[in-house]
């Protein structure tokens, strides 16, 4: 009697003794992990070499959960720390996991100039349109005009539109997908996988608990039908045209896929046009210095 | 072990403060550094920009110091040894990475060209206005470690020393010069690189799978992981179990935080040094440190001349503070004299050692301008009396 | 018979039925049991329509479900207690009525 063993495809990318998770019923960061899971298997990396560095917030917490060398740093500090792990380990495939807030607010310096830099890390965002861990203020990302805790009349900050911000300051890959539409973003995060650069993925999702609730949005599943239906696919659209609104479409896919030298290539060729032999390329670090 | 040749300029320099520091973090292994300019320290990476890329590493200037103060601690955990510098408004920005650093057991160092302050302040001018903030500018309870060089030959020897006290108790170690240590141009003798020694950096020798990430040794620090080799480490400023995985209990954060304070405190003896002078017998001990205690030199001179019997005590670890050796001081003699380049910081410890056992007297200025001899000079002769 | 099996762990669910929702060919329903958080979690109430597409793992934010098809093993390596599901041969072929 042969008996095969049939496992969750995300399991072996879990602290599996770390579960249940502190995420909400209903949010979407767990079907991101997904995702995530599926996209590294099938780019078939060596695992070894993957390394995850998250901020501070709900999303903050992935690198916690999972089972690579993982990061939970400082918020809105992410992605300088990853330009460093990658600039000294190059072999790494450093992967930045981390929230609208942390990534585009106390963050958003970082990210601007690591996508300036072309540097080679890859962005997950998990948007969900507000400050979750800390009780559901506003966030650059939240759109007009909703309930918050730290706007109890309403938001009238206008928003950021991510994928836009992220392709002015250089990104070579930009997609935006929601929870909705895992096999798509499985794929995204796939492709990004491959390509070289600054490389960032945008995903809607709810956050069922505050920014839903406190809008009477209906829970997390009801968030994922609006999703499923007000989803434009728009493959290559101009990202100035995809900024998000309380209600309106929310336009997805692959938006940028462009090639740019990244950081590395870029500091390797001026300094061997420059010094010729004399230049020493940092090697990936020497473990017993 | 030795230092790579690589990184060691042997010979006979002249070189100023900032530029033998930075051949100190070359000496020492530093093969990564992301910086950000900032008066009067940006010579220091300025020269590594320079040096690395014919040595092997990267220098990168980040956005701001709260990206440099992060990069470092990436590329350490990456495999390099790394190090920024600044100055007071961006040692303030780096606070709360300090405590990042501490908290996760980074080993690295933070090297403070101190200027006049608070604020935008002085930039071209010295002070000693941060030596508190060294040991208290982060959130929570801590301990580090933080070294004073006097001239450039100590900047150069003192770093190596950061680097390897660093490496030892894997705790972020600040290098406290001054603006005019760091300006001041001087011989600096750089040895052959068989002669300096070097701390390899605690990687574990158990294999993934079994092995604890910040489970502690018996000198209370943990070995550390590496990353790309199937550890899994996680590493996480929230307060963390053995396992580095976050535990919010407040029996495992008395845990943790005392451990992460006792590695110093208990480990404290292992890591002081100062120099004495003819602290036997003396009446009136001057304590000093960076370049004021090139000037308290010259005022213990003439005061011994005059016949008072002056001994010195100059702090070379500021941090942990000596406060053993002071309480002995203390109750043999009849004064302390304090001279320092603030409005008195280091002489609240040396108060706080001597429990009134002896006369405690402050000499010291909001910085801008070293002290003049005569200033300590006068000091010592009113309490000598 | 059903191509698919959908294996539960129970006590990481939230109920927050995206599996249910999201099953294409409606799997799925949440019981009455509930776990030891109060969370009421889902079963198969149309087995038989199981093509074991592994969506509801695709969609299940608390890695709490995951379907699989029991004739073909999947490609992972370390088979940890929870998330797991073992099929014997035996079992198979009984199932194959």
């Amino acid at each position: 009697m042969t008996t095969t063993i049939h496992t969750n495809p995300v399991e072996p990318f879990l602290r599996s003794e770390r579960m249940p998770h502190i995420w909400c019923p209903g949010c979407g960061i767990g079907t991101s992990v997904n995702s995530f899971a599926r996209a590294l298997t099938d780019a078939n990396l060596d695992l070894q070499n993957v390394a995850i560095v998250s901020g501070i917030g709900c999303t903050g917490r992935v690198a916690g959960y999972m089972n690579l060398d993982s990061f939970h740093t400082t918020h809105g500090r992410a992605i300088p720390f990853a330009t460093g792990l990658k600039l000294a380990n190059p072999k790494l495939n450093v992967v930045v996991y981390s929230g609208d807030g942390d990534l585009f607010a106390i963050g958003g310096n970082h990210l601007i100039h690591a996508a300036r830099r072309n540097v080679d890390i890859k962005v997950v965002c998990v948007n969900n349109l507000i400050y979750a861990m800390t009780g559901g203020q506003t966030a650059p990302t939240t759109p007009g005009s909703v309930i918050t805790s730290t706007n109890p009349y309403g938001t009238y900050d206008p928003s950021f539109n991510l994928p836009y911000l992220v392709e002015a300051a250089g990104a070579v890959y930009v997609a935006r997908w929601t929870t909705f539409h895992v096999r798509q973003l499985a794929r995204s995060m796939q492709e990004m996988f491959k390509k070289k650069g600054f490389a960032f993925i945008e995903v809607i999702s709810p956050c069922p608990t505050l920014y839903q609730r406190r809008n009477k949005m209906g829970d997390g599943l009801d968030t994922m039908k609006f999703y499923k239906e007000v989803s434009k696919i728009k493959n290559g659209a101009p990202t100035s045209e995809v900024a998000m609104s309380k209600a309106g479409e929310i336009v997805v896919g692959k938006f940028v896929d462009r090639e740019r030298a990244d950081y590395r290539d870029l500091m390797h060729d001026r300094l061997t046009e420059v010094l010729g032999d004399q230049y020493v390329e940092a090697e990936a670090c020497e473990c017993s210095i | 072990m030795h230092a790579d040749p690589a990184g060691v300029l042997t010979g006979t320099h002249f070189l100023d403060g900032d530029h033998a520091c930075c051949e100190g973090a070359l000496a020492a292994g530093a093969r990564f550094s992301s910086g950000y300019p900032i008066t009067p320290s940006t010579e220091v990476v300025e020269r590594f920009a320079a040096r690395v890329p014919k040595i092997g590493g990267t220098f990168i200037q980040m956005e701001d110091e709260l990206a440099a103060s992060i990069a470092l601690q990436g590329a350490v955990w990456g495999g390099a040894k790394a190090f920024t510098v600044t100055s007071g408004p961006g040692f303030s920005l780096m606070m709360e990475h300090i405590g990042l650093a501490v908290m996760t057991e980074t080993p690295c160092v933070f090297v403070n060209v101190q200027r006049g302050g608070p604020s935008t302040g002085l930039p071209t001018l010295p002070a000693q206005g941060d030596m508190m903030q060294a040991r208290w500018g982060s959130h929570g309870d801590y301990e580090i470690i933080a070294l004073c060089p006097n001239s450039p030959q100590e900047s150069f020897d003192l770093t190596i020393k950061a680097f390897n006290l660093a490496e030892k108790y894997r705790v972020p170690v600040f290098v406290m010069l001054d603006e005019v240590v760091g300006h001041m141009t001087e011989k600096v003798v750089i040895p052959p690189a068989d002669q300096i020694e070097v701390e390899p950096r605690r990687y574990t020798t158990i294999p993934p799978g079994q092995f604890l990430a910040y489970k502690a040794k018996d000198d209370l620090v943990p070995d550390m992981p590496r990353t790309g080799e199937g550890y899994n480490v996680h590493v996480t400023g929230l307060t963390h179990d053995e396992r580095g995985y976050p535990d919010m209990k407040p029996a495992q954060q008395d845990k943790l935080v005392k451990r992460l304070v006792d590695k110093i405190r208990k480990n404290a003896d292992k890591i002081i040094l100062y120099e004495e002078d003819q602290i036997d017998g003396a009446d009136v001990v001057v304590v000093s440190y960076g370049i004021t205690s090139r000037v308290a030199q010259r005022a213990i001179d003439l005061a011994r001349e005059k016949g008072v019997k002056v001994g010195k005590f100059r702090l070379i670890t500021a941090w942990p503070f000596p406060e053993k050796k002071l309480a002995e001081i203390a109750s043999k003699v009849k004064a302390l004299v304090v001279a320092e380049l603030n409005l008195g910081q280091m002489v609240r410890e040396v108060e706080r050692a001597a429990a009134g056992k002896a006369t405690v007297r402050f000499v010291g200025h909001a910085g801008g301008s070293v002290h003049r001899p005569e200033d300590i000079l006068q000091a010592i002769m009113e309490v000598a009396r | 018979m059903a191509k698919g099996k959908v294996e539960i762990v129970v006590e990481r669910c939230k109920a927050c039925g995206f599996c249910v929702e999201f099953c294409p060919t409606k799997v799925l329903a949440l019981s009455s049991a509930f776990n030891s958080k109060g969370y009421h979690t889902p079963y198969m109430v149309h087995p038989e329509k199981c093509s074991g597409c592994d969506l509801c793992g695709m969609y299940c934010p608390d890695f709490a479900i995951f379907g699989y098809k029991p004739a073909a093993p999947t490609k992972d390596a370390a088979a940890p207690a929870a998330g797991v599901a073992a099929t014997a041969a035996s079992e198979e072929a009984q199932d194959a009525r």
